[in-house]
């Protein structure tokens, strides 16, 4: 379910694009708050390649997790917006990632936000996960976020390009999630299961091409001894 | 997942393996016991960070949960 207030507003003097949607995961919050750690790799995070941990701290006096994660992500981007990145800079985007985690109250908030590239482009997130008010065995990730660019006379389709590239990764984290529960809970997701019918096929493809390879071999044989009868 | 140094991919490993048992087993439970796979995490982080020093990725001068705080303004209204 999608609730999207798309909306422009002045902050700071600079034009931002701001993003609110809310998900559901039908999960309980400890198994969310597990998957969290375990998302990568998954099949749908095929933009993100790596993953690293750089500071963790345990309150124990309040039990919280304190963590920043860096990611390293593509920069998939059209075409007429290439122009802004010189061909000689890398195009990976690296994402910095914090988060605490407060048992007690049973919520994640995470800040998420890329550290190069930004006067091109600048994404910054911030989530809420908490279990759902109406059920508990599911939990609710509420989620802001606010799309700049300061490329002059460009900004408003690299924002637009932007809101659209975050959407789409919004999809692919949510599947994402969604595959790494499934995993954790032992359920093999839908997507091995037509991975192992294709295997299945090919393998089976294969047999057959051996088999009529062999027959023909066998064929052949057959045909040169009885020639060899014949002479 | 790899680590941004190809050569800390292994520690990376082991460590989220230690951490990831520790999180479900022990901390989500409320156990209050500290994190006891910090000499992994130490071992780990000494190679990432010399790997974000070779490729020189900006990760410092940042305050926790305030990016922000950091965000250059100066253009403002200009």
């Amino acid at each position: 379910m999608w609730r999207v207030f798309p909306d422009r507003m002045i902050l700071l003097g600079t034009m931002v694009k701001y993003f609110l949607g809310l998900n559901e995961l039908r999960s309980s919050w400890d198994q969310v708050f597990t998957a969290f750690w375990q998302r990568y790799p998954n099949p749908y995070s095929k933009h993100v390649l790596t993953e690293d941990i750089l500071y963790r701290e345990v309150k124990t006096t309040d039990h919280k997790l304190l963590t920043r994660r860096l990611l390293t992500k593509t920069n998939r981007l059209p075409r007429w917006a290439e122009r802004f990145f010189p061909a000689n800079v890398a195009h990976a985007v690296y994402v910095l990632e914090d988060s605490i985690i407060d048992v007690h109250k049973k919520t994640l908030t995470t800040y998420t936000w890329n550290i190069n590239h930004s006067t091109v482009m600048s994404v910054e997130e911030r989530c809420v996960y908490c279990e759902n008010s109406g059920n508990k065995n599911w939990t609710e990730i509420r989620r802001e976020a606010w799309v700049s660019s300061r490329v002059f006379g460009f900004s408003r389709p690299i924002q637009e390009f932007g809101l659209a590239r975050f959407k789409s990764n919004v999809t692919k984290a949510i599947k994402g999630y969604e595959y790494i529960l499934a995993r954790m809970q032992g359920d093999l997701p839908t997507r091995t299961l037509v991975e192992t019918a294709k295997e299945a096929t090919e393998k089976a493809k294969e047999t057959a091409l051996a088999a009529k390879e062999r027959a023909k071999d066998l064929a052949n044989k057959a045909a040169t001894s009885k020639k060899q009868q014949f002479v | 997942m790899n680590s941004v140094g190809e050569e800390c991919t292994e520690m990376k490993r082991e460590y989220d393996q230690c951490f990831n048992r520790w999180f479900a087993e022990k901390f989500l439970k409320g156990e209050g016991s500290g994190d006891p796979c910090n000499e992994l995490f130490q071992r780990y982080r000494h190679c990432v960070q010399k790997a974000i020093k070779d490729k020189e990725i900006p990760v410092d001068g940042v305050e926790f949960m305030e990016p922000s705080k950091d965000k250059p303004e100066a253009d403002a209204g200009s």
